[in-house]
């Protein structure tokens, strides 16, 4: 699988008073595998774009290929684009509707044709790889936590066995060990099943310390498309437009300042302490 | 003296099936004790579910001790005739800021408060053009609400609370819904009211980094208040810390690490120049027992 | 098509109509409203469009903004046009198979299109130019009397304002649910109408729990902000008439008045 993203424009409300461009010219490849990190602050066209990747949205002008296949052509099915992109949405209130997690799960499948036997071994599967306790299958998913409750529409999109997959904030106000959870999750499906995944997030240290790409958008542009260590060689380009460094980048810079010989381009904690121990 | 005093306060919820059985007691809170000075910027931490919320309304008298007791300001929350005198001497702003506006004026929206404690006409628009100011809101005084950020609708709920004249403010996880910038601006406005204004913050929250500054720390964790001191006390006993499934601060942690690899560092290191220090201070003692 | 919807719906401008009190609107609204159920009289209503033409000048709202309403209740006016086409007796002027058009029915279905497009463009007009809150004060006072006997005017105009100010929110969460539930493969386009309405349910369930969950966290927001009613509540805005709203009056007056006359007259 490859996406091929060709000079996008969007325009938001064509023709009212609230016109707006929210993407301009955005153009990127995207290759199997690939862990995709997408940052820019809010209003900077991020959650516009990955609407976008599975057609929700129709760019104004420009093309988006999924394998070599134009998604904006008469024949194609979006459908199908929507079974092999899957994206979750910020709020898992928006999606869970079922009475209980299982049936929840099996909408996706449902959806697509499957029969019921294949819905319920895709759903057992997806549910096996967000870590659910098994006991909650036929829980309401009303009564979960939040952490639970994002693990389970996560699960309801993978039932899609999608080769993308799309996550919006999905680690926005969680506590700790639920945003660990939500990254143990990702490395599993990196692991087992080699998906390609894209993060949209406003934590920078989160970013740093698990993606292997970074997108930054900014009012509508894709400004900087690099490594993390590269990306946040910028930070204060990032800081001009509303973004920042993981707060480690900035201790190894004062760190430095105080003259030690310190690798500034440290992006994590285990970086900066092997760098730290090397120079003392 | 206090202005938030819990004493032996127990909170549960009781979960009923259809028939009105009950089919489960679950503890929020668990015989708490817990004393907040008037005047400080006090934080208190916990997980999601560990308790803090369920704390917080109970200095709303949004809910009602099942056992022990709450006084707030020398009220005790159980006596039905404070509630009114609680609620305006301890204001409240919550996590969703869409889901606590009632109107569509952000001016009508401060005024919200003072008109229902009865300030007259003339002292409410002077009292809302005051508190948008000290949130540095009054340019979008005739602003939609709806139409603003994430963090200019928070400031707008503080500023609705101001109004009212508190003497405490209690935040839940205000922060938790906004973006990096949002979550800056909130907190600026927070410490400027209690340092101007002299008006108790209590903030619940789980970023550590909004903590740092704090003057006093509560952790509570299943219900219990499992830790209180200053943020660095606190943040002295990382591994403690993860155990309430709790983070710390990069520069904390990092000071952590390199502790478990040898270095003396001492413990509870809040800010990067103080890591520089001991940095320093260790270097120095390596040099002088290599030049012996 | 949701967003079509502009009951309910507060369109910002400075204009006459808007800066008059919400008492005089209101009224307004309702004079106009029985103006068209005087009587099936072309006269009266060439008065009404020329009075609603005039509001709407004077409103400074885009006439587009007022039709883009009507869109969402053109089948409800389709089914009332059809019943009173079909169902009313009188001289039979077309007759196929089994449906029958008489001339009292073909003029009482324009009568009714005609009454229910008013109606539905005079209360948006009254909705579009009020903010929710000014309406709800001027509910609150101008039915004030009904206090009297013990009818809670106050509860029922707090529970409208916060009506109207959750419809745009409700409608952006509907989108978002939609975009949720089509990114999970839901189909709402296809199929029949059984087929439709069940595939409404993904979209209903979270949009009602959400709107639970809103409505509490809003109530303890409320209390929280010492909220209890309307015992011993000041105002910050309070109504008062200005000469503006008496001169509103007197035009509404005159409006019924010539009505009147012209229903017995003619």
């Amino acid at each position: 699988m490859s996406i091929i993203v060709d000079k996008i424009n969007y325009i938001y409300e064509q023709g009212t008073n609230l016109e707006r461009q929210a993407l301009k010219d955005v153009s990127f490849v995207i290759e199997k595998g690939e862990f995709i990190g997408l940052i820019g602050h809010t209003g900077s066209g991020k959650s516009t774009l990955i609407q976008h990747l599975n057609g929700l949205y129709k760019a104004t002008s420009g093309h988006i290929y999924y394998d070599e296949q134009d998604i904006y052509d008469k024949n194609y099915n979006l459908r199908d684009l929507r079974n092999k992109v899957g994206l979750v949405f910020q709020y898992p209130e928006h999606q869970l509707f079922e009475n209980t997690i299982f049936k929840d799960v099996c909408f996706g499948p449902k959806n697509q044709g499957l029969s019921k036997q294949e819905c319920e071994i895709r759903a057992f599967e997806s549910l096996r790889l967000v870590g659910l306790d098994e006991n909650l299958y036929y829980h309401s998913p009303f009564d979960l936590s939040g952490g639970q409750k994002r693990r389970v529409a996560i699960a309801g999109v993978l039932a899609m066995q999608p080769e993308v997959l799309i996550l919006d904030e999905p680690t926005a106000g969680l506590d700790p060990r639920g945003r660990d959870e939500i990254f143990a999750i990702l490395k599993r499906l990196r692991e087992e099943k080699n998906i390609t995944i894209i993060l949209v997030s406003h934590s920078m240290e989160d970013v740093a310390a698990h993606v292997d790409r970074i997108m930054v958008m900014d009012d509508g542009i894709l400004k900087y498309d690099d490594t993390p260590r590269n990306i946040f060689k910028h930070y204060k380009e990032l800081e001009k437009i509303g973004l920042a460094a993981p707060q480690v980048t900035y201790i190894m810079q004062d760190i430095k300042e105080a003259g030690f010989n310190v690798r500034t381009d440290a992006i994590t904690i285990e970086e900066a302490k092997k760098s730290i121990l090397e120079t003392i | 003296m206090s202005i938030v005093k819990a004493k032996n306060l127990t909170f549960e919820y009781i979960r009923r099936d259809e028939e009105g059985n009950v089919e489960s007691i679950n503890k929020a809170i668990d015989d708490l004790n817990i004393e907040i000075e008037e005047g400080q910027f006090v934080a208190v931490l916990g997980h999601n579910g560990s308790g803090k919320s369920t704390f917080a309304k109970h200095l709303n008298v949004l809910v009602s001790p099942t056992e022990g007791s709450v006084w707030v300001d020398g009220m005790n929350t159980l006596e039905h005739e404070n509630t009114l005198q609680i609620r305006q001497r301890a204001g409240m702003v919550f996590q969703n800021p869409d889901n606590q506006m009632i109107c569509t004026v952000v001016d009508e929206e401060v005024g919200f408060g003072p008109e229902n404690i009865g300030v007259p006409e003339n002292e409410i628009w002077e009292r809302v053009e005051k508190s948008l100011k000290s949130v540095g809101m009054y340019e979008y005084r005739n602003a939609n609400p709806t139409k603003l950020s994430g963090g200019q609708k928070q400031r707008i709920a503080i500023a609705g609370i101001v109004a009212m004249k508190p003497k405490c403010i209690i935040l839940d996880e205000p922060t938790a819904m906004l973006d990096p910038n949002g979550r800056k601006e909130v907190l600026k406005v927070l410490h400027e009211l209690n340092e101007q204004e002299k008006v108790t913050i209590i903030l619940i929250t789980h970023y550590m980094e909004e903590v740092i500054e704090a003057d006093k720390v509560f952790v509570i964790h299943e219900g219990k208040l499992q830790m209180q001191g200053t943020p660095r006390e606190i943040f002295s006993q990382v591994e403690r810390l993860k155990e309430y499934r709790l983070d710390v601060p990069q520069v904390t942690e990092l000071a952590y690490e390199l502790r478990k690899e040898g270095l003396d560092i001492r413990p509870g290191i809040l800010y990067s120049n103080e890591l520089i220090s001991e940095l320093k201070r260790i270097k120095e003692e390596r040099n002088v027992d290599n030049s012996r | 098509m949701i967003r079509d919807i502009t009951i309910g719906q507060y369109y910002q401008a400075e204009s006459k109509i808007h800066s008059l009190d919400p008492r005089v609107k209101l009224l307004g609204t309702l004079v106009f409203i029985i103006s068209l159920f005087l009587g099936m009289n072309i006269w009266i209503y060439l008065v009404a469009t020329i009075a609603l033409i005039a509001v709407i000048k004077l409103s400074k709202v885009p006439f587009k903004f007022i039709i883009r309403g009507l869109k969402a209740i053109v089948v409800l006016i389709l089914i009332s046009a059809m019943f009173n086409l079909f169902l009313t007796p009188g001289t039979v002027i077309l007759k196929v198979w089994k449906i029958t058009i008489t001339d009292r029915g073909l003029q009482t279905a324009v009568y009714m299109v005609i009454r229910l497009i008013y109606l539905i463009m005079g209360s948006s007009l009254m909705t579009l130019t009020t903010t929710p809150n000014n309406l709800t004060d001027g509910l609150e006072k101008g039915l004030g009397f009904l206090r009297v006997i013990k009818v809670p005017v106050h509860e029922i105009a707090m529970m409208m304002s916060i009506a109207l100010r959750f419809i745009p929110i409700l409608i952006d969460e509907t989108d978002k649910i939609m975009k949720a539930q089509q990114a999970r493969g839901a189909d709402f386009e296809t199929g029949n109408i059984i087929k439709r309405a069940k595939s409404m349910v993904p979209i209903l369930v979270p949009l009602f729990i959400s709107a639970f969950r809103r409505a509490d966290d809003l109530a303890m927001a409320m209390e929280a902000r010492c909220y209890h009613g309307s015992n011993g509540r000041t105002k910050m805005k309070p109504l008062r008439y200005k000469s503006a709203d008496y001169k509103a009056y007197i035009a509404m007056a005159v409006y019924l008045g010539i009505c009147i006359t012209l229903n017995i007259v003619l």
